[in-house]
């Protein structure tokens, strides 16, 4: 039998997602099949856009790359648009040729409404969507100082979002009186607007446009019907969607009144040989604009293709949970309370800044929809207790109450029934989870591979952590936390246990808590907290052997046995006297010299006896050790601040040296690095540091648990317009709560992602002093501070400590003669292996 | 006629640091030597060269316990080697050679083979 052809149209997530499910199936090898895209670009995440403009490029958001396409024998059109469907020869023809399908799929999507204003049609007008028109967005964006968004919704905010990571003044113009009026009742809506308003982004409710003009001041004047006017240099319309059903409709396929392509619950269209999916299509009346649903039509319409007399659409779950400019906001069911009878429980706390609203049912016993603004971290039990229709406790309110007014702790993932759904977007039930760990899973890492859980918007990341969890723990699977085999304790559990004993060395605490003799896991981990409870040197005769090479030699191991050196450089401010010794230094020694990423200088090839002598001379002009080495803070990177600056709005470099100063030296769990930057600009990409200090007007704005490296992240807007004095109160206490509860080796991102409560519990921790322990905190930081020493000044004025760099103990002139030597771009480098001298 | 073995004293107690190692030279080339004062025996000389890299650095990893045997860690990519046997714990096919050592009043001896002492003379 030859096989059939089966053309998509349009290459979305939800086109994608459509072959993503159809290729798994046996129909797949039923078909040829052609899939036709408008844009030039693989289909890529439009629900995470606004971070192309915070770095993300087309290849971090695509849904996959060309060789998926090509590995699954997908032959891909991009950039050739669809023009017309023949319905009777079931041909479609593009600007260059015909095709010939024996099913269509139409999965267009939808575009963005702009209303009919007087106007809008100026080149600074400008629509949300594509990447394209992210482009132009910031093309427009040159020159520009304010920017209007036109829609207070979903998308109209992330569409502020990213305005102001452009630097823009950006400003929200909602005709409904309030904020995302689909999702949020009038108190959330104010509650949502004032906390947007803090965060810069202002918001204008209840204005109806009547033109767009020129303007005096900027290059747009928005005028409103109540008289008022705005001037801005650009306008976004986000303003809703409407489906893109113009193909559909030329063919004369059965059309909703109001636009999208009628399908049946197989997702089939009037036509039989034709089928929508997404945005483009009406189901039951309804547009559904969020991307799970779309996901469920093309999960169901791959079953349908594949046979599946049984598989349905029946409509979907419409609950979201984002975070809106960094404000969490969450809506599920019937968020407005429309069903009869229903009654509402609210809770409004407007000094916390936390909304929340339940909507029960008359009989008290159920869940039918909330309304979360400023906190989520209820949100993923009340989804469950709303799609599982679980009964509600006694007193429903306590879902709702903060813990300490009598709050009931979270749904624990036992009483979720079988069916409960964790993850909408890929529509995986807790029994599906279960099932797959039955199946030999026997990690997280492998549920997910497995079931694609949590691998679309992340949301049900922690849901799906304690789910894996509780599953393996009740099969006898032990969740181990121990640090290895020599004892039976994390990191944080150590951290304690020397704390409250006030243990001073490796060998008691192994003797009283632990077996055998140590590790090289172990022992660096132990000597870390030493040196963050007692602080003493680390070349102490008992605190040596636990270090690992570059802490016991205070400087970076390369591939060939020597030595790196990284004098500290506080903030990247050097002066020219010290720069010189630095070029002097390398000379003599014969040292590859670098810039280092961290605004310092590193020097390579030193020998291990090279090392002290190097560090007399560093000190003597004044150097301290960077401790480049060492699980601890490394640089504070800064741009030159307002000094210098046209830009800059505070001093950045005084801060920075201000913050090096005070955290130089201190052992955490692994490195932290810090930047400050002297306005929104960001020149000193803070963003991406375990702290991130951006100036602003009034002050500082704080970011933490970012980092670079292999999984970049950006940190998280933790507090914003902080005095000097808050900000290093903040800072303090954040990095001391890291330090005590972080486990071995793991980076301040991480760790917040496993705290139990996310960002949300550390804001609690460390600006409401919620466990009572900031005093605490700043007294132990108050105390390193106050001990510290450069490691390497003390170590060259102590001959014992000397003697450590010996290179051979029995022969002090003898040289290493492994090491070879040639040169490149004229400096010294290490042969590579087999390279002829 | 050469004896057949060597002990050449290679250090003293005080040049020693406990739990860890340090380097020497010797005849045979460089030999790392490791005071576990915990154990019984006590010193342990393994070649300082790591069959890995070819670099001299096994005396400056860190030194502990897996499954009960001594071993010592790589500090460049972090192999496990039994100070004992001079196996390498993660694969069966390398090991370090091993030396014998003693304790001579105040003075470390390593027994150098006489037979590769030609051929290492450097």
């Amino acid at each position: 039998m030859s096989k059939k052809t089966l053309i998509v149209i349009g290459n979305g997530m939800v086109g994608h997602h459509f072959l993503e499910q159809l290729v798994t199936t046996p129909a797949a090898a039923d078909f040829d099949i052609k899939v036709f895209g408008e844009e030039k670009l693989l289909a890529y995440d439009r629900v995470h856009l606004s971070e192309y403009f915070s770095g993300s490029t087309h290849a971090d958001l695509a849904m996959e790359t060309a060789d998926w396409y090509a590995e699954n024998d997908i032959d891909l059109h991009l950039g050739e648009q669809v023009t017309g469907i023949d319905r009777d020869k079931q041909t479609i023809t593009t600007p260059t040729a015909y095709y010939s399908y024996d099913e269509l799929v139409l999965a267009t999507g939808s575009y963005p409404f702009v209303p009919p204003i007087k106007g809008n049609e100026h080149p600074h007008c400008l629509v949300y969507r594509t990447l394209e028109d992210l482009e132009s967005i910031r093309a427009s964006s040159e020159g520009a100082k304010t920017g209007v968004v036109v829609g207070g919704g979903l998308l109209g905010l992330e569409a502020a979002n990213a305005l102001k990571s452009l630097g823009l003044d950006a400003h929200v113009v909602e005709f409904a009186p309030r904020l995302m009026p689909v999702q949020l009742d009038t108190d959330g809506g104010e509650l949502l607007k004032r906390k947007i308003e803090e965060l810069g982004v202002q918001v204008h409710t209840e204005k109806a446009t009547t033109e767009i003009i020129e303007g005096a001041d900027a290059r747009l004047r928005m005028n409103f019907s109540d008289e008022t006017h705005l001037e801005t240099d650009l306008i976004v319309f986000s303003a809703g969607i409407r489906p893109q059903d113009a193909l559909a409709r030329a063919s004369d396929l059965a059309m909703g009144e109001r636009g999208g392509i009628i399908i049946n619950d197989q997702c089939t269209t009037s036509d039989p040989h034709i089928h929508a999916i997404g945005e483009c299509a009406l189901w039951s009346e309804r547009i559904f604009g969020l991307v799970a649903p779309g996901y469920t039509m093309a999960r169901t319409l791959a079953s349908v293709l594949n046979g599946d007399q049984e598989a349905a659409f029946t409509g979907a779950d419409m609950s979201t949970k984002l975070k809106l400019l960094g404000v969490d906001v969450g809506s599920i069911g019937d968020a407005h309370g429309q069903t009869e009878g229903a009654r509402s429980i609210r809770f409004n706390d407007e000094q916390a800044g936390h909304y929340r609203r339940m909507v029960i049912s008359e009989d008290g016993k159920k869940l039918l929809g909330a309304i979360l603004v400023g906190d989520n971290s209820h949100y993923d039990t009340l989804l469950q207790y709303a799609l599982n229709e679980i009964k509600l406790p006694q007193q429903p309110e306590t879902l709702i109450l903060p813990e300490s007014q009598g709050g009931a702790p979270t749904l624990g993932p036992d009483a979720l029934p079988e069916t409960a759904s964790i993850c909408s977007c890929h529509n995986v039930s807790k029994g599906d989870i279960c099932g797959v760990i039955d199946a030999g899973c026997s990690d997280l890492g492998s549920v997910k591979s497995e079931t694609k859980a949590s691998t679309g918007c992340g949301g049900c990341a922690a849901l799906l952590k304690n789910v894996v969890d509780s599953e393996l723990e009740k099969r006898g699977v032990e969740v181990s936390k121990d640090i290895c085999e020599h004892f039976p304790y994390s990191r944080q559990d150590l951290f304690n246990i020397v704390k409250v004993n006030g243990i001073r060395t490796f060998r008691t605490l192994i003797r009283d808590h632990g077996k055998g003799h140590g590790c090289d896991i172990c022992k660096p981990a132990v000597g870390s907290i030493l040196a963050t409870c007692w602080n003493e040197h680390i070349l102490a005769t008992d605190h040596v052997p636990l270090q690992d090479t570059n802490d016991t030699f205070m400087a970076n191991m390369q591939k060939n046995g020597t030595y790196s050196i990284v004098p500290r450089i506080p903030g990247g401010e050097i002066t020219p006297d010290k720069l010189i010794v630095l070029g002097e230094v390398a000379k003599e020694y014969n040292l590859y010299t670098k810039i280092t990423g961290g605004q310092r200088v590193d020097l390579f090839g030193a020998t291990l006896s090279e090392l002290p002598e190097i560090w007399e001379k560093l000190i003597a002009a004044g150097f301290e050790t960077g401790h480049a080495y060492g699980k601890s803070l490394r640089t504070v990177k800064s741009c030159v601040g307002n000094t210098w600056c046209r830009y800059g709005v505070q001093d950045s470099v005084g801060m920075a040296i201000t913050l090096e100063n005070r955290y130089k030296g201190l052992r955490a769990p692994h490195k932290v690095k810090m930047a400050v930057s002297g306005c929104t600009r960001e020149c000193a990409e803070a963003q991406s540091k375990d702290f991130g200090v951006i100036a602003t007007e009034n002050g500082w704005n704080l970011y933490v648990c970012g980092n670079g490296g292999m999984r970049p992240r950006h940190g998280d807007l933790f507090a914003t317009d902080l005095s000097d004095e808050e900000l290093i109160r903040t800072i303090d206490r954040v990095v001391m709560f890291y330090v005590r509860t972080a486990d071995r080796l793991q980076r301040t991102s991480v760790w917040m992602e496993n705290l139990e409560g996310g960002l949300d519990y550390l804001k609690q921790v460390v600006l409401e002093d919620s466990l009572g322990i900031c005093e605490e905190l700043e007294q132990h930081m108050a105390d390193l501070v106050g001990t510290y020493q450069c490691e390497w000044k003390t170590a060259v004025e102590d001959p014992e400590k000397r003697k450590r760099f010996r290179e051979f103990v029995n022969a002090p002139s003898k040289k290493d003669p492994v090491q070879q030597w040639t040169t490149e771009r004229d400096q010294r480098r290490p042969l590579l292996e087999g390279e002829p001298a | 006629m050469r004896a057949r073995t060597n002990w050449e004293i290679v250090c003293t107690v005080d040049d020693l640091v406990p739990e860890s190692g340090v380097a020497v030279w010797t005849e045979d080339g460089p030999v790392a030597v490791f005071y576990l004062p915990h154990r019984l025996p006590a010193l342990f000389a393994v070649s300082h060269t790591d069959p890995f890299t070819g670099k001299n650095v096994l005396a400056r990893g860190i030194t502990g316990d897996l499954k009960g045997q001594p071993v010592v860690a790589s500090p460049l990519y972090k192999q496990h080697f039994n100070l004992q046997t001079g196996q390498c714990l993660e694969d069966e096919a390398v090991a370090v050679k091993t030396y014998p050592v003693l304790l001579d009043g105040n003075n470390v001896r390593v027994e150098i083979p006489a037979a590769n002492k030609e051929s290492v003379a450097a």
